[in-house]
């Protein structure tokens, strides 16, 4: 590889620029709470206490480090590489999601902001939001999308019981896209007050910085316990890509260690032959969407087409711009698994390891089990699973024609 | 002389203010918007902004999203739109026409192609909501080479050092944002726009137009007053939102309503 990738690691640059994409594609009303919220994270990131209180969070609050475990009934099954999970799903809330959130909700705190607000897919980011807001005597209001609502009613009650207020959004195609086009629209009218904790790695400068560097700590640790369980690094990480938070903080600390292969797997839906997924990276064409440019879903006329994903968090038509960086370069390989088979992979591993994955997850697991198999047995392959699949039960149930 | 340069020159001499409306192009049909477009020359106009729809326009109202949906439920397509002009100026070659949309459709179709399309359908002016000055380097190098104005954003928000920028880069006016909002917000505080439009003047000679928060001709008359132009768009789409089975009846409310406009901002002129 001819580009240093040590100079990858140092994006973005100064404007917010990872290459061509990322940036800061937003309302004129919004640029300057962006600029004030990026001189804060500078001068922040650099201060020892500042880090000293998120790692403190981090170990008491949310539980860290999660474990890597090696599942050894799964990797048995599936004969080849030996697959390592990252134990996301132990987190405080059920997902790798409250890392960021926990880091964000600081920074609202430093702001004097007495408002947060949130988008959320799957839920998982709202009920994270919604869990450090009610610790940190935040008022919490959380944006998501009428068809999310009702596939995951599981997490809005959880945020409700959390005292967060759950604004349904029926605009468009009422997913994550609109609760986010809800979200920013919230924030340019109540600015002054508010802090908007974005989840994932997109959004205008800062957040994808930002995000990236608060979920870091997934690859930070999963380096780490592997050379401590096996000696040494993974041959091969695997995480799934909606916005692609988890995917980026398992990624971006492997960037400079060429001899670890990365693959991030997108939401296949139905297959990628048709328009039912949730792929970008692996279908779609750079533009400009919530304030970034990255690789979108969409039409000849520029217009953002409706995605369709099994699981809620994937079923996003967009990406964080590092993740668009990092296919240009070719440092990380971008593939799909689709929703048969992240399902199969749901109860599989749940079956064999009694560890019960988030649809999202899924993904990564149905690829990783591929992934493996074409691995010779002393090689190591982890896996991220960022989620519990609890909230899923209702979707996998539903498929199954179980009501309950 | 570029067509939205000629009308602020004229009013000027004229020692009037300019009436902005705004209306989606496609809504609520494709065949529609030619004749709502003469129909608001008609009730006043001065210049038209045109929006383009867009599938997710984050920074509008429910109104003009909605505006979009109906527009885009016909496939309206930014080609179609630049069509729409290029018929509109087979009847009107005087009165000026800005695209306001989002940058994705333009990105699309390439920079380059937009402006050769854009200036020969007669299109005057481009207004870009989600492309800051900062963004805009590569669209500014592409279109300085055509005759179009690029016209910008301010905010209550914009600090001191940013409004600078923004007046450097700006052309034909600048759009001055009343409320810190979307489209079709709460009532502006006059005092409060007159305040944040003598900073602006200190620092740029071009027209300052103020939109958001203008229903009537009240609001109108009130605006006209502080500034160069005034901006109205949600609540003449609410025409269209109230009867988008029935344009003619639109039309003539819509009508009435920028009548009104012109007739309150010329009493205070």
């Amino acid at each position: 590889m001819s580009i240093d990738l040590k100079s990858v690691t140092q994006l973005p640059n100064t404007t917010g620029h990872f290459g061509p994409y990322g940036g800061r594609f937003v309302s004129e009303t919004l640029m300057s709470a962006l600029d004030d919220l990026t001189e804060l994270y500078d001068r922040l990131s650099k201060d020892p206490s500042f880090q000293e209180e998120y790692d403190r969070d981090l170990a008491h609050y949310v539980g860290r480090p999660s474990p890597l475990y090696f599942a050894e009934r799964l990797t048995d099954h599936v004969g080849g590489a030996k697959i390592y999970l990252k134990r996301e799903d132990l987190n405080h809330t059920g997902a790798h999601k409250v890392n960021n959130t926990i880091g964000q909700a600081l920074l609202a705190k430093y702001t004097g902001k007495p408002n947060v607000i949130a988008e959320t897919g799957a839920g998982q980011h709202g009920v994270a939001t919604a869990t450090v807001a009610a610790r940190l005597g935040l008022k919490c209001t959380v944006f998501m999308g009428a068809t999310d609502i009702e596939r995951q009613k599981l997490n809005v009650y959880r945020m409700r019981l959390l005292g967060a207020e759950v604004v349904s959004v029926s605009s468009g195609t009422a997913t994550l896209k609109d609760a986010m086009n809800e979200a920013m629209r919230h924030w340019v009218t109540n600015v002054d007050d508010t802090f908007y904790i974005i989840g994932t790695a997109a959004g205008p400068h800062p957040y994808p910085k930002l995000v990236r560097d608060f979920q870091a700590i997934i690859g930070r640790e999963t380096k780490r316990q592997s050379v401590v369980q096996e000696g040494r690094l993974p041959d091969a990480v695997v995480a799934c890509v909606g916005g692609g938070s988890n995917a980026i903080g398992m990624f971006y600390p492997f960037i400079e260690d060429t001899a670890v292969a990365m693959y991030g797997v997108e939401a296949g839906g139905k297959g990628l032959d048709g328009d039912d997924h949730a792929a970008p990276l692996c279908k779609g064409k750079p533009g400009v969407l919530h304030g970034n440019r990255t690789y979108l879903m969409e039409d000849e006329n520029g217009q953002i087409m409706g995605t369709h994903s099994v699981s809620a968090g994937l079923d996003y038509p967009g990406v964080g711009p590092e993740h668009a960086y990092l296919k240009d370069i070719g440092r990380v390989n971008y593939v799909a698994a689709t929703d048969d088979e992240a399902l199969e992979a749901f109860h599989l591993l749940t079956k064999l390891e009694g560890i019960m994955p988030a649809l999202e997850s899924s993904h990564a697991v149905a690829f990783g089990m591929k992934q493996a198999a074409k691995m010779d047995k002393d090689q190591i392959l982890v896996v991220n699973l960022s989620g519990r699949g609890d909230k899923d039960i209702h979707t996998v149930a539903g498929l199954a024609g179980i009501d309950i | 002389m570029n067509r939205v340069d000629q009308c602020f020159a004229d009013l000027k001499s004229a020692n009037k203010k300019a009436l902005i409306p705004y209306i989606t192009g496609g809504d609520p049909k494709p065949d529609a918007t030619v004749d709502l477009m003469h129909g608001l020359v008609e009730s006043g106009a001065d210049l038209i902004e045109l929006g383009v729809p867009f599938s997710d326009p984050m920074a509008d109202g429910p109104t003009i999203q909605l505006a979009c949906e109906r527009a885009l439920a016909h496939n309206t397509s930014l080609r179609d739109v630049l069509g729409m002009v290029k018929t509109f100026r087979e009847k009107d070659m005087k009165t000026p026409v800005v695209l306001m949309g989002y940058l994705n459709p333009i990105e699309v179709m390439g920079y380059e192609l937009f402006a050769s399309q854009a200036v020969a359908a007669g299109v005057d002016g481009v207004l870009i909501v989600d492309m800051p000055p900062e963004e805009s380097t590569e669209f500014s190098n592409v279109i300085s080479g055509h005759d179009l104005k690029m016209i910008y954003l301010m905010a209550p928000t914009t600090p001191d050092a940013r409004a600078t920028t923004i007046c450097e880069h700006g052309s034909g006016y600048l759009y001055y944002v009343s409320v810190k909002g979307v489209t079709g917000s709460a009532a502006l505080d006059v005092d409060d726009v007159k305040a944040n439009l003598d900073r602006i003047r200190s620092k740029t000679d071009l027209p300052l137009g103020v939109g958001f928060g203008i229903k009537d001709g009240a609001t109108a008359a009130a605006v006209a007053k502080i500034s160069d132009a005034v901006i109205v768009g949600s609540a003449l789409v609410k025409c269209i939102e109230n009867n988008p089975d029935d344009v003619s009846t639109a039309r003539t409310q819509l009508m009435a309503i920028l009548s009104e406009m012109r007739s309150a901002m010329d009493a205070v002129a």
